[in-house]
């Protein structure tokens, strides 16, 4: 009958780590603002955060990157579904999905570099989008991961600007299919379908 | 717009015009079914409307103008937003054209209240302001109920439009939970019904939800202690057997001391507020946490639950009356196992009862709110401002029903009490209002003064005048060496002329032989009334758990040095 000796929130909490948060919001202004002042009212850190329309022109998709341990995390979701233009709210990060960004990069171009560069391009499918005497702007999209890579090979020949769209994510296969393949369930603070369920 | 209010079921409004807002003011003058009340501060309007709300159950509304006007609002939006108080302010807004260029009075009001709101909506079609009016009534009153902000810019209110009313809201994107999970409910009631040292723990939630004859039935049928919060007080008899009144910093010490060593804690519409917990490690260190509240996200923010229940109160109570008297066929009634647990909890209270010493020459605070208490049979509706006044009034005003008490407590706004009476008094005119008050505190607000008078509000107020801000000094005295910085109020106004010339009637008492007759006089005068009451500056309240400090570290007495150093060891700050 006897709880544990520690109540604290982060004694037992778990290692911080990221999460990729997928919201449905009512397409209104003000909804933006809404999202982003919930972070920095609570002190919690946005990571990255894009937005777009989604097939239903009167909603938008935001995906969030977040980082924290499980009780921020879920303190982040509940807090964005308590946001009345929240439609739903998804933590995609142990579920099956795909991660992607958009960067485009700017990167010195030497004659004696040029080729190198087109080169590494190649391997990581980037598109010369500008090129000029002097400098190459490549146009790259993967996860997290590609584009570091990219970035650390370009680095020698010296880069001169990153502009990044932050990340957009998906779950895998259709839609309608009942999720499975989730790995071993983490420890939830509450069991109740209704607390944490309502993300989905 | 009226037309919408009317709709909605609004009787007053708590305003204050002003140039955006004139063309409501022009179709308020020959508009049959509303009452206005001329406040003299906006911020009094949205405390009065938090009144109303909180006394009737319905929603409070206030209006006033843009810019300046928005911004005195916002404490009392964001007071209404940390007690979950049901309340929908209007505001003026420049017209939609000149929104953006730093108009004559524009402030980007909608900006500045998003945090301090449940939701607000900007106004930017006339056709949009019947559903927005009606989702914006939704919003306020369902779910966890809290303050909706409306900005109206001036061009919607001048231009006519066709009036759109739906017949119900529906809105994807918000439908609150009302049912609580069955299974969760069967887990609760199965330990309630074993616990050997069980305790309920109640919050406001109760008050909001109505569900105090629910939380009664359940607590005589299981012989549960209950304790509840400051927002909670009046959701149980204080007198009852069962009741251990407040817990938390300025609680009871029963009650501190049942919760600490309660095996079951059930928590009911409350949130586990740092004030209530104190050193969350330290808090109900043994016990199974059942936690039964509306918002997802109060499960679990403070201290980890184990079974959470989410749901309207009255509603799961309802369900879990139900599933204990199920289970009790079962596992029988328990009660037999739970005497030493009320037999220990008799003697806490036998040995640490809450006290004062009694002074002959020097009024004691304590004794003056027992009086009250008394001379009004816990019948009063009473409101406080915020400070020392306002535990003493908690601690010794003997509650008998909810919706009859009104403070400030998640913001601890001072200045809350006199506007808020008014919305009280305004909502029931023939109850007598008294507004408990500290001359710190009724100071904030005391323009107020003049709205009682001229709009026939009798409210009483007891100024309990220590001759400063009675709180920072206890603090300054027990935990910062007695170095008293800021805190001097010398008698300043004289309480009893300027009562006379806001036109209500001003009385003083010095010594406590004086105090019944003058309680007798106020509650007998039909007029808004001021007592001053000059009490000793010196007393505490207690018990105190110093910030920071675990629940059982409570301070019952005046400070030796050791307790003073024991105090200041286990503060992490004010």
């Amino acid at each position: 009958m006897s709880g544990p000796p520690a109540r604290t929130m982060t004694a037992n909490g778990s290692e911080p780590r990221k999460h990729t948060i997928s919201v449905l919001v009512e397409n209104k202004f003000g909804v933006l603002s809404r999202v982003a002042g919930l972070f920095s009212a609570r002190g919690y850190n946005i990571e990255s955060l894009s937005v777009g329309e989604t097939l239903d022109p009167t909603v938008s998709r935001m995906t969030l990157v977040v980082s924290g341990d499980e009780f921020v995390i879920e303190q982040v979701t509940k807090q964005l579904h308590k946001l009345i233009d929240v439609i739903k709210v998804n933590d995609l990060t142990d579920e099956s999905h795909v991660e992607r960004e958009l960067m485009l990069i700017r990167v010195n171009a030497e004659p004696q570099h040029r080729e190198e560069i087109l080169r590494t391009a190649d391997i990581f499918r980037a598109k010369v989008v500008d090129v000029t005497q002097v400098s190459f702007v490549l146009e790259a999209t993967g996860d997290e991961g590609k584009l570091e890579a990219l970035i650390e090979l370009l680095r020698p020949m010296g880069i001169q600007e990153i502009v990044r769209t932050g990340k957009v994510a998906i779950a895998r296969g259709p839609k309608t299919r009942p999720r499975k393949a989730e790995p071993a369930k983490r420890p939830r603070v509450s069991e109740d379908p209704r607390v944490v369920g309502f993300a989905d | 717009m009226l037309e919408c209010l009317k709709r909605e079921g609004v009787d007053i409004i708590f305003g204050l015009p002003g140039g955006a807002v004139l063309p409501i003011y022009d179709a308020l003058y020959d508009f049959q079914g509303l009452r206005h009340i001329l406040v003299r501060q906006e911020a009094a309007a949205g405390h009065a409307a938090e009144g109303y709300a909180r006394a009737t159950g319905k929603v409070g509304v206030c209006l006033v103008t843009s810019g300046p006007a928005c911004t005195n609002l916002v404490t009392a939006l964001q007071d209404a937003m940390m007690d979950s108080i049901p309340i929908v302010a209007f505001t003026g807004q420049v017209p939609t054209h000149l929104i953006g260029n730093d108009a004559f009075q524009e402030a980007d009001n909608v900006g500045i209240t998003r945090s301090a709101t449940k939701h607000n909506f900007l106004v930017k079609d006339g056709k949009d302001l019947g559903p927005i009016i009606r989702e914006a009534f939704h919003i306020a009153q369902t779910g966890r109920p809290g303050p909706v902000h409306v900005d109206l810019p001036k061009d919607i209110l001048v231009k006519e439009a066709e009036l759109i009313w739906p017949d119900k809201v529906t809105m994807r994107s918000y439908n609150p939970n009302y049912e609580g999970h069955a299974g969760q409910i069967k887990r609760a009631a199965r330990s309630m019904v074993r616990a050997g040292k069980p305790v309920l723990y109640v919050g406001g939630g109760v008050i909001s939800s109505n569900a105090h004859a629910e939380l009664r039935e359940l607590a005589e049928l299981t012989e549960i202690p209950v304790t509840t919060t400051l927002m909670g007080l009046g959701a149980f008899p204080s007198e009852h057997p069962l009741s251990i009144e407040m817990l938390g910093m300025h609680g009871t010490y029963y009650a501190n001391m049942a919760v600490h060593h309660s095996d079951v804690l059930i928590a009911v519409g409350a949130r586990f507020d740092d004030r209530v917990t104190g050193r969350v490690d330290a808090f109900a260190p043994h016990a199974e946490i059942i936690h039964i509240d509306i918002d997802p996200s109060s499960i679990s923010k403070n201290i980890k639950v184990d079974v959470p229940i989410v749901g309207d109160c009255r509603r799961v109570l309802r369900a879990l009356v139900e599933a204990v008297r199920e289970e009790m066929k079962t596992a029988g009634d328990g009660r037999e196992g739970r005497r030493p647990w009320h037999a220990q909890i008799a003697e806490w209270k036998k040995t640490q009862p809450l006290r004062y010493d009694w002074d002959a020459d020097v009024i004691k605070p304590q004794y003056v709110i027992q009086e009250i208490s008394n001379l009004t049979r816990g019948e009063a509706m009473i409101v406080t401002g915020v400070g020392q006044h306002q535990m003493w009034a908690a601690q010794y005003y003997k509650f008998k029903h909810p919706r009859a008490w009104f403070t400030s407590g998640g913001l601890g706004t001072m200045g809350y009490g006199l506007p808020t009476a008014m919305g009280v008094q305004a909502a029931h005119p023939n109850k007598q209002v008294i507004n408990i008050d500290g001359d710190g505190s009724f100071q904030m607000n005391s323009q107020e003064m003049a709205t009682c008078f001229v709009e026939k509000l009798p409210v009483k107020t007891v100024i309990i005048n220590n001759s400063g801000h009675g709180m920072v000094r206890q603090w300054q005295r027990i935990i910062y060496k007695e170095r008293y910085c800021a805190i001097d109020l010398p008698g300043i106004p004289d309480w009893v002329k300027l009562a006379e010339a806001y036109g209500c009637v001003g009385l003083r008492v010095t010594k406590p032989s004086e105090v019944v007759p003058a309680l007798e006089k106020m509650l007998s005068t039909p007029a808004p009334v001021i007592l001053d009451v000059c009490v000793d500056k010196d007393e505490c309240v207690f018990p105190m758990v110093p910030a920071g400090g675990a629940n059982t570290d409570m301070i019952l007495t005046p400070p030796t040095r050791e307790v003073r150093d024991r105090a200041e060891k286990s503060q992490t700050g004010f």
